[in-house]
């Protein structure tokens, strides 16, 4: 093959002919066969994605049967009803308090890890991070179990202070309280290990630079530590918010929306009306609310990623 | 003069080093307390799985104090590993996140490779589109895909909803951006010249990929894989939607549709096939644990 | 073993031109150094010479063979990188290997042509490390080690010793040129770094700007720049370029190189330079070596002038010695003994005999 090469460059140059084939040949087989390696994963997503995102569309145009097209008939159905905007509130309670309280312990547990001598972190770390490993549903029936309305277990210790019983599940304010609880527990670890890593990326001369120049522990936070870690706090946070906006595990496991579907959100509805109730048009339009936030979001954490892409 | 300065800097001094390692300590106490009240906070739920699944039905129903185990039994593990029906749960969750390992796997890090080292024509957005596809929630695919695939039984009669199977197809849309990304991330952050000096060595792109890529990128690959191991462990959303025969179910959606019986909560043998099912990615994680978070960290702070 | 010859070659990205055009014959067994600034083009050339890039027009030969179409691994080519590009997760023997058994060479043969490397490089022992656990004079010497296993015709290097301290660079740069004595291969070498240029080449190919300035031992550029920026380039500290011009006294050639100063040319000098116009601003071009301290008796074309010193800088075997002709800032060497002192009048002496004169606008060495 290599000598084929040789000779016809040979002959080629000694015609004063130039037929620079072989590499330029080389370079499209190179960009060829990289177009073959991520083929699966084009069609991964054209198929199994993109189609399913557009499908979606269609679909929530059609009538129940699916017979018929009603155009935004299911929307303005939706419009009507006082659950669809109980679950707009609920979902926007539950993904905005959620993402604050996860990033605001995430931040602090992270100082105080960060604080303990080096040779304990890891064993610290390991630790906190238990809740996100565990997945969701099984750790959810846990709290489910702690939240029993006749054996629960927090009850029965609050009870040795004289407080309680307390309605974990069954009345609307603690049931928001609980779901919001549980999302706080599985999600603070992540932004806690988030945080960990971007606190160790701050250059130790920074502080040692800012304690000569006479900040006090909180000035040190708030002008060192925040702005190098502005950048990952919101891509973090972003990032979040997606996960938890369109959660579905620990709402279905622990109160399946309820009472009176006092702790809905788009997901559990979404499940609720399309898969068991068999409405598919209207559950793939509870679903497409969340595309807006979403896509808001996404936009954000795009714009983020590169730009560290860019500072790096 | 001189002398009065260094006399009055000499003790003030000393008194401003004392204060700052009595702060220094005071805040090693105040964070060990905090991270304290963290732990326990984080660990509860998981021991009080433990503590239930130690307990007979009799003892949950007695209401005894629940944080305490009086009569510990080992009676739910040994009826639930001795349940066919559980067990085939297990087998199902099994093979279906191996499959998925594996497919994600050979479908994200050729297409990583490929993105990271040899740029044509697209690839710096399709690069941007892997990122976008891992932030879309499977939320918003589980109603049109599950139509799709109806559709599909319909046209061909081949009946894939109610299949364990039918899983191996949709997992893939959660697995494998997340694993492309990170592996862009650990492939771009290889040298050029390596890859330099391997074509000249006589490696084909291919060898290169095999022979070092792979190897030098070993930890990226092991979170990867861990990650999308731990995905397809915990996914709930999809076996509820796509899969509803006893026979067919994974984990976590066999546990919450069997165990739970109407209003019958066996809560010991719930406990038990909990913390059971937790096992897989826990251990994962005792062992990886720096794996783990590697790649935890990688998918947003890479690229 | 062979000669490399390249013929007219263009590299083009887009719109830029990062070769422009270069011929270059390198002989068989020969130590070329390619030199110049950051962007000349230099390691471009390098690379396509490797074939890690196309080139957009010319013919590169290796051997007689034009290779612009063949792939690195077939041109038969070793290459040493400036960051080592050693792969991490082998050893210091599977590194130096892979090449080989890349091509299933037989083991024994493998086996013998690392011993053999690795005696050469002094690695023997570190034969079983990986890369991470040595330092970096140690894998230089490796990355040295998998381009002399592979017993290539041509021996590329670019920067390889940029990475090292000072001390270690030069210790290297002797094993460099040691290893080249013993094996005898063709070798290109690219660096910004005119001392290792100097002392590595057999020529010395400078480069600015894509274009090949000028080719030649260590000595002719030196002593025989062609252009400006050759004799900028090359020699440190680097050769004072002053604004002079040419006048007929009486017959004679002068040389004024301000109101003040003024000095006869040498004979020889003045013959070749007789054919310039008069009055035309030139450039004169003169090594700090060629600016010494007056002594009373002055050899024929040294001339002696009298100025105030800026700055001065001991450097033990030298002092150097800065001053000011209008406005231009000039360096001269000088003994330590010659009494140069900061802001002091001192008499110093310039060496026409060495003098180049420059064209202003073109900075060809006349």
């Amino acid at each position: 093959m290599a000598d084929v090469a040789f000779e016809q460059s040979r002959i080629a140059s000694a015609g004063g002919v130039r037929r620079r084939t072989s590499l330029h040949n080389a370079l499209k087989r190179k960009s060829t066969m990289a177009f073959l390696m991520t083929l699966p994963l084009i069609l991964l997503i054209l198929l199994l994605v993109v189609y399913p995102a557009f499908y979606a569309v269609h679909l929530a145009t059609l009538n129940k049967s699916m017979a018929r097209f009603v155009g935004f008939g299911n929307f303005e159905f939706l419009f009507k009803r006082e659950t669809f905007w109980l679950v707009v509130k609920q979902s926007c309670i539950f993904a905005i308090s959620a993402v604050f309280f996860k990033a605001l312990i995430g931040f602090i547990v992270a100082h105080f890890v960060h604080n303990v001598p080096a040779k304990g972190q890891r064993k610290w770390r390991g630790m906190l991070l238990v809740p996100w490993v565990i997945p969701p549903a099984m750790s959810t029936l846990a709290w489910l179990w702690l939240f029993d309305p006749s054996y629960s277990a927090f009850n029965y210790t609050l009870s040795a202070f004289g407080i309680g019983p307390i309605p974990w599940t069954g009345d609307a304010g603690w049931a928001r309280f609980s779901v919001i609880l549980v999302n706080i527990w599985y999600g603070a670890p992540f932004f806690m290990i988030m945080y960990l890593a971007a606190l160790k990326s701050v250059p130790e001369q920074l502080y040692e630079a800012a304690a000569i120049d006479g900040a006090n522990w909180w000035q040190r936070i708030w002008y060192v530590t925040l702005p190098m870690m502005r950048n990952i706090i919101a891509i973090t946070a972003l990032f979040s918010l997606i996960v938890t906006f369109a959660n579905f595990d620990i709402v279905r496991i622990l109160t399946s929306g309820g009472p009176l579907d006092h702790t809905h959100i788009f997901a559990t509805w979404a499940f609720r009306v399309g898969i068991e109730g068999s409405d598919i048009p209207l559950g793939a339009s509870v679903s497409l609310f969340m595309v807006p936030i979403l896509a808001v979001a996404a936009i954000f954490i795009l714009r983020d990623v590169t730009k560290r892409g860019n500072e790096a | 003069m001189s002398t009065m300065a260094i006399d009055k800097a000499g003790p003030s001094r000393k008194v401003k080093y004392g204060s700052m390692s009595r702060d220094r300590t005071w805040a090693l106490r105040w964070s060990y307390f905090f991270l304290c009240i963290f732990a326990i906070f984080s660990l509860v739920p998981p021991i009080y799985m433990l503590i239930t699944s130690l307990k007979s039905s009799a003892e949950i129903s007695a209401a005894t104090n629940p944080w305490w185990v009086f009569h510990p039994t080992l009676s739910n593990y040994a009826e639930l590993l001795g349940s066919n029906q559980y067990l085939r749960f297990f087998l199902n969750s099994a093979l279906v996140s191996i499959f998925v390992v594996t497919i994600t796997m050979l479908i994200s890090v050729p297409a990583a490779f490929a993105l990271a080292r040899m740029k044509f024509w697209g690839s710096a957005t399709l690069a941007t589109g892997v990122f976008l596809t891992y932030l879309i929630p499977d939320t918003l695919l589980f109603i049109p895909l599950f139509k799709m695939f109806a559709v599909i039984g319909d046209w061909t009669g081949i009946q894939l909803i109610n299949r364990w199977y039918v899983l191996l197809f949709i997992y893939p849309t959660l697995t494998v951006p997340f694993c492309t990304w990170i592996m862009i991330g650990y492939f771009a952050s290889i040298p050029k010249e390596l890859d330099e000096a391997a074509i000249i060595d006589g490696a084909s792109w291919f060898q290169t990929l095999t022979r070092i890529f792979i190897p030098v990128a070993l930890p990226g690959l092991i979170a990867a894989t861990i990650f999308a191991f731990t995905a397809s462990w915990a996914q709930f959303l999809y076996p509820m939607v796509f899969t509803t025969s006893v026979d067919q179910l994974v984990l976590p959606a066999g546990i919450i549709t069997t165990l739970i019986k109407g209003d019958v909560f066996n809560w010991g043998q719930i406990m038990t096939g909990a913390l059971l099912g937790a096992a897989p990615p826990l251990i994962i994680y005792a062992f990886l644990m720096d794996y783990y978070i590697a790649g935890l960290t990688a998918g947003a702070t890479k690229g | 073993m062979a000669d490399v010859t390249l013929r007219k070659v263009i590299k083009r990205y887009d719109d830029v031109e990062a070769v422009r055009g270069i011929d270059l014959d390198i002989s068989d067994h020969e130590f070329i150094v390619l030199v110049g600034p950051s962007g000349c083009g230099k390691s471009t050339t390098l690379r396509m010479i490797a074939g890690l890039e196309d080139i957009t027009d010319g013919d590169i030969m290796i051997g007689g063979d034009v290779v612009n179409d063949v792939p690195p691994k077939d041109r038969d080519i070793a290459m040493v990188f400036q960051n080592y590009a050693l792969y991490p997760h082998m050893t210091v023997a599977e590194n130096m290997s892979f090449g080989l058994r890349l091509k299933h060479y037989p083991k024994a043969e493998i086996k013998a042509r690392v011993t053999e490397a690795a005696r050469l490089l002094d690695i023997t022992d570190l034969i079983d490390r990986k890369p991470k656990q040595l330092s970096g004079g140690q894998r230089q010497r490796v990355a040295m080690g998998r381009a002399i296993v592979r017993n290539p015709k041509v021996f590329l290097f670019d920067e390889p010793l940029s990475n090292l301290d000072a001390k270690l660079r030069v210790q290297m740069r002797i094993e460099i040129k040691k290893v080249h004595q013993k094996v005898r291969t063709t070798t290109v070498y690219v660096t910004h770094d005119q001392v290792e240029a100097m002392t590595l080449a057999d020529r010395v190919v400078v480069m600015n700007h894509g274009r090949i300035e000028q080719i030649g031992t260590p000595n002719e550029l030196y002593h025989k720049p062609a252009t400006r920026f050759v004799a900028g380039f090359i020699g440190s500290p680097a050769m004072n370029f002053l604004p002079c011009r040419l006048e007929e006294v009486g017959g004679k050639l002068n040389l004024r190189l301000t109101d003040r100063i003024a000095f006869p040319l040498p004979p020889a000098r003045a013959a070749r330079y007789n054919a310039l116009p008069r009055s035309e601003l030139l450039q004169l071009g003169i090594r700090p070596e060629h600016i010494t301290e007056s002594h009373g008796h002055l050899e024929p074309g040294v001339e002696s002038f009298d100025t105030v010193l800026d700055v001065t800088e001991p450097m033990g075997m030298e002092t150097l010695v800065y001053f000011g002709l209008d406005g231009v800032a000039v360096c001269g060497r000088v003994n330590p003994n010659a009494g140069a002192q900061d802001g002091a009048p001192m008499r110093l002496a310039m060496d026409l005999n060495n003098m180049h004169l420059l064209n202003e606008t073109t900075g060809v060495v006349l």
